[in-house]
């Protein structure tokens, strides 16, 4: 089990690694940060002032060999736009997203899961044809409208919840539903699929030889086994979650790290956006590490690859 | 002449239905598939013939016809749809929305798609190191933002539509990869592959007309799948200012545009949304469809 642990971390470090590489020089595309940064009524002076100031003067590596020994010591620099320290601009808003996304795979998990079971129970019946239905619809649904709709009818219509704004748990509804139903499709599939694959097989056979029950055969024998894949799923699609909230958070004006993303972005505010590709990234090789690591102690097949 | 004669399985497969008898007959009883590519079919029809269906120009602006309600909630026939804050006809900047939206779902989707192929194909056909290299850029790949990232480009470089494409197809191609790799993996080791290398087929030969006919149903899979992925976030860049910029008729845009004036005029936000939704729907439809009528293990 180690050294499968110590392969998959020193994998999960290269990947965060040359992702970003990959960011830090994405945002060079811009030419002249200096430009960008000084404004367009600036002289040729003070651009010049400017790029010696922020060192936008040395080659390219040398600056990301810089930021990368500075953001490992959790130093991601100033913010252009609010003039304080990165790190704690962003800690400060990381509260907000990571509730946000705790909150939407919860729901995900509650509403995928049982309808995945129910579906995989009768194939082929209604509440099977509604689960594919929902999903396959769930899929196409933008999830910006989505949100807007909610917005009108539950916040403005029926004035049952807050439209905008985090500041009491109500905030927080709309905004869970629309991150978390884009993740329901895929976990309900996945459940379904292991549910009826694990229906079909020997011990469960037996189990129902032996006289157990059908609601202890389907929970204490069956879901236990289809949900190993459900739950590495459920990581994954959190920390893709993560890096959507920027959606969702734009449209509820709930100022988390993925509002503090766009308003960064539309405000040339390189440093901000730069860690905070890096850190969303983070979250997913962290999930997506947890999820392997927690697969393959559930099921030891999974250490030879 | 009561004796019921085993069926010999030759001769089933010689009198029976022929393969191509046999996939129509699937397609004709698939309603989703049916469903899908008559929707897409309809829309793309739509999109070529944008300037002889739309009754107005999409980008005049008629100030003192501003938004003006849809026929169906009290308006009048010159504006089936009604009018915008600006005065320009709905329903004629959804017809020409409708070839942003296919225009950049498809050419993303064709750059992903070979960008993707070309790794995934490689991947699965060499194994050893390209495959590990391969692996871990879809891993990179994975890892990366894709909203933020693309936003941050776009940003940069500028919203033109020609950029919303290029970041969406650099930024689309791991499903390919990963698909392409697993589908390649399958067929690698087969007897008619094996074949071809002993009479000295050249590697590109190989893989052109060996691998690549076997794979091709996978392919055509992810390409809708991705297509309408690229569709989705289009939009959803266009909606947060940062994708095709105004006044270019893209349906992300026209939600955004309608997002103020949501709460007086719901219609400005309703329609767009609905077409999209449709439009990424039937594309789905489609994609799920073909999988069905051309996964072998439902060939019966």
């Amino acid at each position: 089990m180690l050294p499968f642990i110590l392969k998959r971390l020193g994998l999960a470090g290269l990947v965060a690694f040359t992702v970003s590489f990959i960011s830090f020089s994405l945002l060079f595309l811009s030419g002249d940060p200096a430009a960008a940064l000084a404004g367009e009524t600036a002289s040729g002076e003070d651009i010049e002032a400017i790029r010696r100031l922020y060192g936008f003067d040395r080659p390219m590596l040398v600056q990301y060999g810089e930021w990368l020994f500075q953001a490992l010591r959790g130093n991601f620099g100033e913010s252009y736009y609010f003039k304080l320290p990165v790190s704690s601009l962003i800690a400060d808003r990381l509260s907000v997203t990571m509730t946000l996304g705790v909150c939407g795979i919860t729901f995900a998990l509650l509403t995928a899961v049982p309808l995945g079971v129910a579906a995989a129970i009768r194939p082929n019946s209604i509440i099977d044809r509604v689960a594919l239905f929902l999903s396959v619809a769930g899929q196409a649904m933008p999830s910006f409208w989505f949100g807007l709709i909610l917005i009108v009818l539950f916040g403005i219509k029926l004035r049952w919840l807050p439209p905008s704004g985090a500041s009491t748990w109500q905030h927080f509804i709309m905004p869970t539903i629309v991150l978390g139903y884009y993740a329901m499709p895929a976990i309900m599939r996945l459940t379904r699929a292991g549910m009826l694959e694990v229906l079909n097989s020997d011990y469960i056979r037996t189990a129902r030889a032996k006289g157990a029950g059908e609601g202890r055969v389907l929970f204490k024998h069956a879901l236990r086994n289809a949900i190993i894949p459900v739950v590495s799923l459920a990581a994954v699609q959190m920390g893709f979650m993560l890096g959507g909230s920027i959606v969702v958070e734009s449209i509820f004006a709930l100022h988390g790290a993925g509002y503090l993303a766009w308003e960064s972005i539309a405000r040339n505010d390189l440093p901000t956006v730069q860690a905070l590709i890096l850190i969303f990234s983070m979250f997913y090789i962290i999930f997506t590490f947890l999820a392997d690591v927690l697969n393959a102690w559930l099921d030891p097949r999974m250490r030879s690859s | 002449m009561a004796l019921q004669e085993p069926i010999d399985p030759l001769l089933e497969e010689i009198s029976g239905p022929t393969p191509r008898q046999i996939l129509r007959k699937r397609v004709q009883g698939h309603m989703g598939l049916l469903f899908g590519a008559g929707v897409v079919l309809v829309l793309l029809v739509i999109a070529i013939l944008a300037p002889v269906l739309a009754p107005h120009d999409p980008y005049l602006q008629d100030l003192a016809n501003r938004m003006v309600k849809p026929v169906f909630m009290g308006g009048t026939w010159e504006h089936p749809l009604g009018t915008d804050h600006l005065g320009r006809d709905y329903l004629s900047r959804l017809i020409y929305g409708a070839r942003v939206s296919l225009l950049i779902g498809s050419v993303a989707a064709l750059i992903s798609g070979v960008i993707g192929t070309a790794m995934g194909v490689a991947a699965g056909y060499f194994g050893g190191r390209v495959d590990a290299v391969v692996t871990f850029l879809i891993n990179v790949r994975l890892a990366m933002p894709v909203v933020l990232v693309a936003l941050a480009v776009v940003a940069i470089l500028g919203g033109s539509l020609q950029v919303v494409i290029a970041v969406l197809g650099l930024l689309l191609w791991d499903r390919f990869a990963v698909v392409m790799r697993a589908s390649t993996l399958q067929v690698r080791r087969r007897e008619y592959v094996s074949a071809a290398q002993a009479i000295g087929a050249s590697t590109p030969r190989v893989i052109l007309s060996e691998i690549m006919p076997n794979i091709v149903n996978n392919l055509i899979v992810i390409v809708t799948l991705e297509m309408a992925h690229a569709i989705l976030l289009e939009a959803a860049l266009s909606f947060l200012g940062l994708g095709v910029q105004p006044p270019t008729p893209s349906w992300g845009l026209m939600v955004s545009e309608g997002k103020n004036m949501m709460l007086f005029e719901p219609w400005l936000v309703l329609i767009p949304g609905v077409v999209l939704f449709v439009l990424v729907l039937a594309i789905n439809l489609m994609g799920d469809g073909l999988r069905d009528v051309t996964a072998p293990d439902s060939r019966s």
